[in-house]
C-alpha cells in the first residue's frame, strides 16, 4: 500500500476519525493553530469549546465514564497542559480511558524557555497512563493508534500526546490504525484457569461469603455487568459495591448491599467485616473502603481479580490474586461453577443472610425531613423519584453531597454515575456533565453539586449556554464546604476554619446572566414542584436548594477505625466530636 | 520470609531504549516511596534499541511484588526479572578510586591493591586511580582499607547482574 503523505494536522484529524472519535473537547492557543484550521476545514469531528482545559478533561471523562469510549481532548502548549493536569490525574485514580493531545513549541525551540513552553511529558509523567512527544513526522500515525490502544485497553487511563508546532505542520506520512501494533503492551485478558477453580472451590466452602466490586466491573463493559448479575444471582451471596462500582448492579436488588466504606450502609461495612470469603472484582481496596487495615475483614480469606497486576496484594494481602479481564474471568466462573457443581452452602448462607438482615434493621440511611428545613438526602431521593421515568445521568462533585448522592440515588444500570471518586476533584461535576449530555442529547443529566464545588468550575456555565446542553444543576447549599465542616466539627473540636461560605453570588441571577434559567427552593413543600419545574425547562437550570446547614453525612466510619466501627445518624445528637489525635493525622 | 522483614533485591528490567524511558523508572522509584541501592543503564542490543537496566532495591516481600509489577505496567518495559529470587546470579561493579599519598601509605595502598587484583590505571607522584571490579561487597572492602591510605574520591557504576547457567531474560 502506498503511503499517503498529509500534513501533521491532517494526520492527527484522520487518526482521530479512524479512531471512531465524534468528539474532541478543548480550549485553543498559539502552539495548536494548525489543528484548529484543521478542525475548521472538515466536518466529520465535533468540537466542543470549553472556558477552561481542567474542564475539557473532566468533560472528556463525562464523555467517557458514560458511553465506554475514549474521551478526547486538545489544549494548547504551557498554561493550556498544566491547566489540563488535575483533570489527567483525576482520569488517571478513577481508571478513565481519555487521549489529551497538547500543543508544544516547535521542537528547534524545545527547552529554550520559549513562549507557552512547559516540560509537559515531564509534568504529565507521574499522572498519565503514558505519554509521548512526537519529535520524529515518522511517527505521528503511529503514536497515534498506539495512545488509543494504551488508554483504552488493560486498566484504562489517560495519555498524552505532546505535538510540536513543527510536527503539526510539516508533512508526515499517514498509517492506518491496523497497520499498527504495540510492541510490548498487550495485557492479559484471560484468567487463570487453576486459580478461578480454585477460588470457586473456597466460594463453594465459604459459610459467610461477600462479592466487592468496584469500578474495574463498569471499565470491562456491559457484558461483564450482566455476568456480575447473573453470577452473584446464581450463587445467592451478597453484594456490595465502591463509590466506583455504583450501576455494575442494580442497586434496587436484595442481594445488594449498598456502597461499602467511609460512608457505606452499616449493613455493607459490617458484611464485609465478618465475612469469611471475600471476592473482590475490578475493586482496588482503596483506604476509604477498607478503613484500618489492621482490622480489616480479619477472618476473611481474599480472591481478587483485576486487570492490572500492581493493583493485587498492594494494599492487601489476598489469598488467590487472578490476572484477567472481569468480562472474560466472570464469564469462566459461570462455566466452571456450573461445570463443576458447586454449590453454595445454603444452610449457612441463610444464617448470613439473617445475620445481614439484623443489621439492615438499624436503617441506617434513614432521615426524618422536617416541615421547615430541607434535608440535604430528602433533595436526592426526590429528584430520584422524579426522574424515574426518563434516562438518567448522575454527575456530582465532590463532598457531602456527593455521599449523599451515592447513598441515595439508587442506581441501577452501569454508565449513569460519573464522580470524581479517587481524586476527590471538586468543579468535577458541572464539566463531567457536559461531556456526559454531549454524548447523550436526549437524556436527563442532573449534575449534583455543593455551594463550594460549582465555584470551582462555574466558568463552564458559558459552554452549556454556548452548546445549548440541558443540564440540570442542583446545588445542595449548606453554605459551607460541609465535608470539611464535618471533620472540623469531629475532629478539631468544631473550630469551622475558613470553610464558612462568606459570600455566595445569588445563583439565580448568575444564571440569568449565563443566558439560562436559576430556580431558588428554601421550603420542603415547594421542593417537588421546583424539581419538576426544573426537569420541565427546556435548556439549562441552576437549582439552588437551601438545606439544613447543620446536618452531617453518616453512616461514617472515623479515619484509623475499623468498618465494625461506625458512627450512625440515629446515634448522633448533632455536636459529636471523636476523641482521637491518631484520627487527626489521618485524611 | 517474614511479611515486614526488609531484603535486598537485584531486578533487571529490559526496555525500550526511548527518550523518558529512565525518568519513569525513577519517577516510579521517587513517587512511590521505593528505595534505588544502585542503578545502572545501556542499550543492550542496538538492532531493537533495548536497553537493560538493573536496579538494587529493598523492602518487604508485599513492597518487592509491587516494584516488580509497578515496573512491568510501564508501557516501555518488555520484561522485568528478580535475579534475586530467580536463582544465583552474577552481580559486578566497577570502581575507580583515587588515593593521593606518599611514603609508606602509598606503598600500602599498592599492596593491598594487588590483593584485590585492583589496577592502578593513573599514577602521579602522590596519587594513584585504582580500577577494581567485583561484587559490591568487595568494593566496599576495599575502599575500607584504602581509607586510612589517603582515599579522596570515589566512582562506582553500580550493580550490573546477569543469572548464572543457561537461564536468560
Amino acid at each position: 500500500m502506498a503511503e499517503r503523505i498529509l500534513n501533521g494536522s491532517e494526520v492527527v484529524l484522520q487518526a482521530l476519525a479512524d479512531q471512531g472519535v465524534e468528539v474532541v473537547f478543548g480550549y485553543p492557543g498559539g502552539a495548536v493553530l494548525p489543528l484548529y484550521d484543521e478542525i475548521f476545514k472538515q466536518n466529520r469531528i465535533r468540537h466542543v469549546l470549553v472556558r477552561h482545559e481542567q474542564a475539557a478533561v473532566h468533560a472528556a471523562e463525562g464523555y467517557a465514564r458514560s458511553t465506554g469510549k475514549v474521551g478526547v481532548v486538545l489544549v494548547t502548549s504551557g498554561p493550556g497542559a498544566t491547566n489540563a493536569v488535575t483533570g489527567l490525574t483525576d482520569a488517571l485514580m478513577d481508571s478513565i480511558p481519555v487521549i489529551c493531545l497538547t500543543g508544544q513549541v516547535p521542537t528547534h525551540l524545545i527547552g529554550n524557555d520559549a513562549f507557552q513552553e512547559a516540560d509537559t511529558t515531564g509534568i504529565t509523567r507521574p499522572c498519565t497512563k503514558h505519554n509521548y512527544l512526537v519529535k520524529d513526522p515518522g511517527k505521528l500515525a503511529r503514536t497515534m493508534h498506539e495512545a488509543f490502544h494504551v488508554a483504552s485497553s488493560g486498566r484504562p487511563g489517560p495519555v498524552v500526546i505532546d505535538l510540536p508546532k513543527d510536527i503539526l505542520v510539516g508533512k508526515a506520512p499517514y498509517l492506518e490504525p491496523s497497520q499498527v501494533q504495540h510492541r510490548t503492551y498487550n495485557p492479559v485478558v484471560k484468567g487463570d484457569r487453576g486459580q478461578i477453580e480454585e477460588a470457586l472451590e473456597m466460594l463453594a466452602s465459604a459459610k459467610k461469603p461477600i462479592l466487592y466490586c468496584g469500578g474495574g466491573v463498569i471499565n470491562s463493559g456491559e457484558q461483564a455487568c450482566k455476568l456480575l448479575n447473573e453470577f452473584t444471582r446464581t450463587t445467592g451471596i451478597p453484594i456490595t459495591l465502591t463509590l466506583m462500582g455504583l450501576g455494575a448492579y442494580p442497586s434496587s436488588d436484595k442481594q445488594h448491599l449498598g456502597m461499602l466504606g467511609m460512608h457505606g450502609t452499616y449493613e455493607a461495612n459490617m458484611a464485609m467485616h465478618d465475612c469469611d470469603v471475600m471476592f473482590a472484582v475490578g475493586a482496588r481496596f482503596d483506604d476509604r473502603v477498607t478503613g484500618n487495615l489492621d482490622f480489616f475483614a480479619p477472618g476473611s480469606k481474599k480472591v481478587q481479580i483485576d486487570i492490572d497486576p500492581s493493583s493485587i496484594n498492594k494494599n492487601v494481602a489476598v489469598d488467590i490474586g487472578i490476572v484477567g479481564d472481569i468480562a472474560h474471568v466472570l464469564e469462566d466462573m459461570i462455566k466452571i461453577w456450573k461445570a463443576k457443581q458447586y454449590k453454595i452452602n445454603a444452610e449457612a448462607l441463610d444464617g448470613w443472610w439473617k445475620e445481614i438482615e439484623g443489621w439492615r434493621e438499624k436503617h441506617c440511611l434513614s432521615y426524618k425531613q422536617p416541615k421547615d428545613i430541607i434535608k440535604p438526602q430528602h433533595v436526592i431521593r426526590r429528584v430520584h423519584a422524579l426522574t424515574r421515568d426518563r434516562k438518567t445521568y448522575i454527575t456530582t462533585d465532590v463532598g457531602q453531597h456527593q455521599m449523599w448522592a451515592a447513598q441515595h440515588f439508587g442506581f441501577e444500570h452501569p454508565h449513569e454515575w460519573m464522580t470524581s471518586g479517587g481524586l476527590g476533584t471538586m468543579g468535577y461535576g458541572m464539566p463531567a456533565a457536559l461531556g456526559v449530555q454531549v454524548a447523550h442529547p436526549e437524556a436527563t443529566v442532573v449534575c449534583f453539586t455543593g455551594d463550594a464545588s460549582i465555584m470551582m468550575n462555574i466558568q463552564e456555565c458559558a459552554t452549556m449556554t454556548q452548546y445549548r446542553l440541558p443540564i440540570k444543576t442542583v446545588i445542595l447549599n449548606n453554605r459551607y464546604m460541609g465535608m470539611v465542616r464535618q471533620w472540623q466539627q469531629l475532629l478539631h473540636g468544631s473550630r469551622y476554619s475558613e470553610s464558612y461560605s462568606e459570600t455566595l453570588p445569588d445563583f439565580v441571577k448568575l444564571s440569568e446572566a449565563f443566558g439560562f434559567t436559576g430556580l431558588k427552593c428554601d421550603n420542603p413543600a415547594d421542593l417537588d414542584d421546583a424539581i419538576a419545574k426544573m426537569l420541565e425547562i427546556d435548556g439549562p437550570v441552576i437549582l439552588d436548594v437551601a438545606v439544613d446547614d447543620k446536618e452531617n453525612c453518616y453512616p461514617m466510619i472515623p479515619s484509623g477505625k475499623p468498618h465494625n466501627e461506625m458512627l450512625l445518624a440515629q446515634d448522633s445528637n448533632g455536636d459529636e466530636a471523636i476523641d482521637s489525635d491518631e484520627g487527626m493525622v489521618l485524611v | 520470609m517474614k511479611e515486614t522483614e526488609i531484603s535486598k533485591h537485584t531486578i533487571s528490567v529490559l526496555v525500550d531504549n526511548e527518550a523518558g524511558v529512565l525518568a519513569r523508572v525513577i519517577g516510579l522509584f521517587s513517587g512511590r516511596g521505593y528505595n534505588i541501592e544502585s542503578l545502572t543503564v545501556a542499550e543492550v542490543d542496538a538492532h531493537t534499541h533495548e536497553s537493560r537496566i538493573t536496579v538494587v532495591t529493598s523492602g518487604t516481600p508485599m513492597v518487592i511484588e509491587q516494584i516488580k509489577a509497578q515496573l512491568a505496567r510501564l508501557v516501555p518495559v518488555h520484561k522485568v526479572n528478580d535475579l534475586t529470587l530467580s536463582g544465583p546470579c552474577v552481580e559486578r561493579e566497577l570502581a575507580l578510586i583515587k588515593v593521593i599519598a606518599s611514603g609508606e601509605k602509598r606503598v600500602e595502598s599498592l599492596r593491598i591493591a594487588d590483593i584485590f587484583k585492583a589496577r592502578a590505571v593513573d599514577a602521579t607522584n602522590n596519587s594513584f586511580v585504582y580500577e577494581i571490579i567485583g561484587s559490591p561487597e568487595k568494593i566496599d572492602a576495599f575502599i575500607k582499607l584504602m581509607e586510612p591510605l589517603g582515599l579522596s574520591e570515589i566512582s562506582r557504576t553500580g550493580v550490573a547482574a546477569i543469572s548464572r547457567g543457561t537461564l536468560t531474560m
